[in-house]
């Protein structure tokens, strides 16, 4: 099952500079997974001690937040696209 | 160093001071690779806060596809603070996740139309800060 997967800059160091890799999982922890075969460390930025997805990306199936469908858990289909972008945040708090 | 126009310039400031007492956000986006500021683009503060901003995740994918088919990178990213010092927090520094861009703060604490707005660059890489100069231009 291939699924592309679009890289932020900030992660391109994990893939060699390209700006988008491919994946298989039939689910988006399967596929973090799986990009983890190929790319060391880059689970560990998009996944958190407990295995959920860190605050600090925001991880998109096609157009939709995954945090609006199942999160870590969300399923996968072949032929879908997988977007990270940092979360653009912060302030006086 | 960041150097920008005045009228990109005086738009940040402007949207900062608008959104006062709620902390404003957005991009200046620029060709990849130029370190020029160009396109101003106002983000909504999601968190509408005076002590917090998030842009948008639907605002968010929007505009980085945007960038991605115009071959545009975010040169300038900049957020207002309403109560505290044109400075980095903590909290902007463990979400900083565009290292080649331009973290501008303007701080609207003294809004009231008393001292002159403090407008302040800086780069965030791995949870390092430095700041940079500013130059004011009037056209690239």
């Amino acid at each position: 099952m291939a699924i592309e997967v679009r890289i932020p800059t900030i992660l391109r160091t994990y893939t060699d500079g390209r700006k988008a890799v491919e994946g298989s999982g039939a689910t988006l922890d399967e596929l973090f997974k799986d990009l983890e075969t190929r790319h060391a460390g880059i689970r560990e930025r998009l996944v958190d001690e407990s295995g959920e997805l860190r605050r600090f990306v925001n991880v998109y199936l096609n157009d939709e937040d995954v945090r609006f469908l199942a999160g870590i858990t969300t399923e996968l289909g072949d032929g879908d696209s997988v977007t990270i972008l940092p979360a653009v945040a912060g302030g006086m708090a | 160093m960041l150097t920008i126009t005045q009228a990109l310039y005086d738009r940040i400031v402007a949207h900062a001071r608008a959104d006062h007492p709620d902390e404003a956000c957005g991009v200046v986006a620029g060709p990849a690779g130029s370190d020029r500021p160009e396109r101003f683009v106002p983000m909504l503060n999601a968190a509408r806060s005076p002590t917090f901003y998030e842009f948008d995740s639907t605002d968010l994918l929007k505009l980085y596809r945007e960038m991605d088919d115009r071959d545009e990178e975010p040169v300038v990213i900049y957020h207002s603070h309403t109560a505290t010092e044109a400075y980095p927090s903590r909290t902007d520094v463990s979400y900083a996740g565009e290292p080649g861009a331009h973290y501008v703060l303007v701080s609207t604490a003294d809004g009231d139309g008393a001292g002159p707005f403090q407008f302040r660059s800086f780069r965030i890489v791995e949870g390092e800060i430095t700041e940079e100069d500013v130059t004011v231009v009037e056209a690239y």
